[in-house]
């Protein structure tokens, strides 16, 4: 980081890293004890390991002269790095936290490591911590080659992630201590949100002076759905977590929003969370990265038009088919369902685009394992958006609902799509970066892909079964019309897919690791000073081509 | 059209306006309405807030994450109606800030637990699930055998009641107190809780030892209460059901 920044921008970095320190001591002073304190403390100690590490690198040497005409590639390097130390913590949790269902005396006596405060690390740490780094990281790459221009400046980037991953590290941590506002993939408290907000709008207008820069009269689809999850996730963000905290000394707070209303908010931001942080973001890697891995085109530019508008638009309204049979008034329920449906249209437009885009490369489909990652995203993203509107239709939600069919769902869209994009990103992404033709262990990409994939099948089919058995059984009456299961025997029924889901996650996690280690060892094994060989489109004369 | 998106693609700040509008609407027409809420959802005349001991009990269910696995809300279904009792009303969380709906069913609905089992059975299940329910697969809890911290739940009395819950300035001032009152009904104490909650709230010994006020008293306290702050969910059925009968 410090080589790439030029000795004012050094000192940029000091203040802002001081000024962090001097908020952590704020936060610190005001609470004195409690879950506040400790993420003063935090963001003391990320300010003064910043401050020693800029303030030792002042007397560096400067970076090279030219540095403005070449693409600004260390942030998205940080951020890949910070993507899989993410995935493999966070679904590390996540298959503890399965483990412990199937064997709940394993579960140490001690607050920290109960279930309940699990949880939350494991899908915060995912979502968040997985899904936001490859995000971000893949945005600053995609928004630069796709503008043919350097992102405006060198040193926001930074803001951005370091402040991001600190936001994740305060919400994770928090719930250990059982600080949370309770609201699902919501749960870290005012001042992490605050904190986020900043470091959204710092996001928000880097991005848009990059496009303000771009030497392509048009912006490609790519960064359109970029632009929609940076902009959407700000106005959930922001109305869903609007509380009041109990003092501004502590962590506590109390959401504004109560009851029904409350629910309704919490939905239209947890399904959106789905629509804007899990898939827009995502659909813009796979129209940036299926075409140049596969080397065509894609597919229809009008179907990308209707895709991304039927997206943004459809997808807001659905979030009421969380909250079927409540006490949710019954026409906001029947317009989530009617939407979910019509959402189908927009989301199989996206995926049939993605997978007709390999007409003509799927020579290359069966070769090369990072663009089979690609298509069996798509091919994902096109099952899970299509179980998605069925589950949300009004009598199918009645069984599924509340079951772990929904969690399942949740998986064939977090580890079928999500993930299986984002791997198939840094395939792509790290030899580049790191100035090589291909990873350091091209043969590890397989074994990771048929892991990923015997994983996630494992893992889905599990819970298929685990959640109609469920809805089944808690809904059948008997010949004298009563109730045929107790709950209890409905959660003894459970215990083999939870072996199996376990088995599953351990596998996709066993794959996670090894693309882990795969990307150290790509990265490790870069020259000193190894870059990405394409350049921006500058103004004026051609530079000359890099020195070998 | 298509020349009109060929166009706006090369305006970066009009994909933004484009884009907040679009994904603007769906949210206002569902989530505006709501906000008659006050008009619209009567509460009925016997529903008060939680007690201050109920509350701490509340935020321990929301720190260990007890939603994730339990849900609180009762649809309206036959099965559910038969296995856990009337289904919710929405008057019946319109002071839960959050509420706790919940998503997932690893464990039964919780809305109306409340007077099901003992609190010894309540406590013993606590500490050890599986002393009580051999199959079961919840966690242990053995640390809410810890006292209670009760500094805080004045303050978040009043900025509950800066969010619309009817706590009185009397009730704020009185929190602690009320909360040890709550699990002593030998105190001094033990008439104002009443007083101030009304005479149906639970005032006993919810961990067995009224000397001395743990997390446990006040989960405990919680979970008693979950479905008994307003009968009106069970007012509904039983007029129903003889007006509709031919």
């Amino acid at each position: 980081m410090i080589r790439s920044l030029s000795s004012s921008e050094r000192q940029l970095g000091i203040a802002l890293s001081v000024a962090l320190a001097l908020l952590g001591l704020v936060m610190l002073g005001a609470a004195k004890v409690g879950p506040m304190a400790v993420h003063g403390a935090m963001a003391i100690a990320v300010g003064v390991a910043l401050l020693f590490a800029l303030g030792g690198g002042l007397a560096e040497p400067e970076p090279r002269g030219d540095r403005l005409a070449r693409y600004y590639d260390e942030p998205t390097r940080f951020g890949i790095v910070m993507t899989m130390i993410w995935a493999v913590f966070a679904m590390a949790v996540g298959v503890w936290v399965a483990a412990l269902l199937y064997w709940p005396e394993a579960t140490p006596l001690w607050p920290w490591t109960s279930f309940g405060r699990l949880r939350p690390v494991h899908t915060s740490g995912i979502i968040f911590g997985f899904g936001g780094n490859a995000l971000i990281a893949t945005s600053f790459h995609v928004v630069q080659r796709t503008s043919r221009a350097r992102l405006a400046d060198s040193v926001t980037p930074w803001v951005v992630l370091i402040g991001f991953n600190l936001f994740c590290l305060w919400a994770v941590s928090g719930y250990l201590m059982g600080s949370t506002q309770s609201k699902e993939y919501a749960e870290a408290e005012w001042y992490a949100d605050l904190w986020l907000v900043v470091v959204w709008v710092v996001y928000f207008v880097l991005y848009m002076r990059t496009l303000a820069r771009r030497n392509e009269p048009h912006i490609y689809v790519a960064n359109w759905y970029y632009l929609a999850f940076i902009l959407v996730v700000a106005m959930l963000h922001i109305v869903n977590n609007l509380a009041l905290p109990v003092s501004l000394a502590g962590a506590k707070s109390f959401t504004i929003w109560a009851g029904v209303q409350d629910a309704m908010v919490q939905w239209w931001y947890g399904h959106n969370a789905v629509a804007f942080f899990l898939t827009a973001g995502f659909l813009a890697m796979l129209y940036y990265f299926l075409p140049v891995r596969s080397g065509r085109p894609i597919w229809s530019y009008r179907l990308s038009i209707l895709s991304f508008w039927g997206i943004v638009f459809f997808y807001v309204w659905v979030g009421s088919h969380h909250l079927h049979y409540t006490a949710l008034p019954y026409w906001v329920q029947t317009l989530g369902m009617t939407f979910s449906v019509m959402l189908l249209v927009p989301s199989w437009a996206a995926a049939g685009n993605a997978i007709a885009t390999l007409n003509g490369a799927w020579h290359k489909v069966r070769d090369d394992a990072t663009l089979r990652f690609m298509f069996v995203a798509a091919v994902f993203y096109g099952l899970s958006t299509f179980e998605g509107s069925f589950l949300a239709i009004r009598p199918v939600n009645s069984l599924s609902h509340y079951t772990d069919w929904t969690v399942g769902h949740v998986h064939s869209g977090t580890l079928g799509w999500v993930a299986m994009i984002i791997f198939g990103a840094i395939y792509t992404l790290a030899p580049q970066l790191s100035g090589r033709e291909t990873m350091a262990w091209p043969r590890a990409i397989e074994w990771h892909f048929w892991l990923a994939v015997t994983g996630t099948l494992v893992y889905v089919v599990a819970l298929w079964n685990a959640g109609i058995t469920q809805g089944l059984m808690w809904r059948t009456y008997d010949a004298s019309g009563a109730l045929s299961y107790s709950f209890l025997q409905s959660v003894m029924a459970m215990a083999p897919y939870y072996l199996l889901r376990t088995i599953g996650g351990a596998l996709f996690l066993a794959g996670a690791v090894i693309c882990a280690l795969n990307t150290w060892a790509t990265m490790r094994s870069a020259r000193a000073g190894a870059e990405a060989h394409d350049r921006p489109l500058l103004p004026g004369p051609a530079l000359p081509e890099p020195a070998e | 059209m298509l020349r009109l998106h060929y166009n706006l693609e090369k305006i970066s700040m009009g994909l933004v306006a484009a884009i907040i509008v679009a994904a603007s609407i769906g949210g206002i027409v569902e989530i505006a309405p709501l906000f008659t809420v006050d008009e619209t959802v009567t509460i009925p005349d016997d529903m008060r807030p939680h007690t201050p001991l109920e509350l701490a009990g509340r935020e321990i269910f929301m720190r260990e994450g007890c939603y994730a696995c339990h849900s609180q809300m009762i649809r309206t279904l036959a099965d559910e109606i038969d296995r856990y009792g009337p289904y919710s009303l929405p008057s019946e969380s319109a002071y839960d800030h959050p509420m706790l709906w919940g998503s997932k069913r690893t464990g039964p609905d919780l809305a109306r637990v409340g007077g099901k089992y003992s609190d010894p059975w309540h406590v013993a299940h606590l500490i050890d699930p599986r002393a009580v329910v051999p199959a079961s697969i919840m966690p242990a809890y053995p640390w809410l055998m810890e006292p209670l911290d009760t500094g805080n739940l004045g303050a978040e009395l009043a900025t509950l009641a800066r969010l619309g819950v009817p706590y009185t300035e009397e009730m704020a001032t009185n929190a602690a107190a009320d909360a040890l009152a709550q699990g002593n009904p030998d105190s001094d104490g033990a008439a104002d809780v009443a007083t101030r909650y009304g005479e149906k709230v639970a005032i006993r010994a919810f961990d067995g030892d009224p000397a001395r006020l743990t997390e446990m008293d006040a989960l405990v306290a919680y979970l008693q209460s979950l479905g008994t702050l307003t009968d009106v969910a069970f007012e509904t059925e039983e007029v129903k059901v003889p007006e509709e009968a031919p």
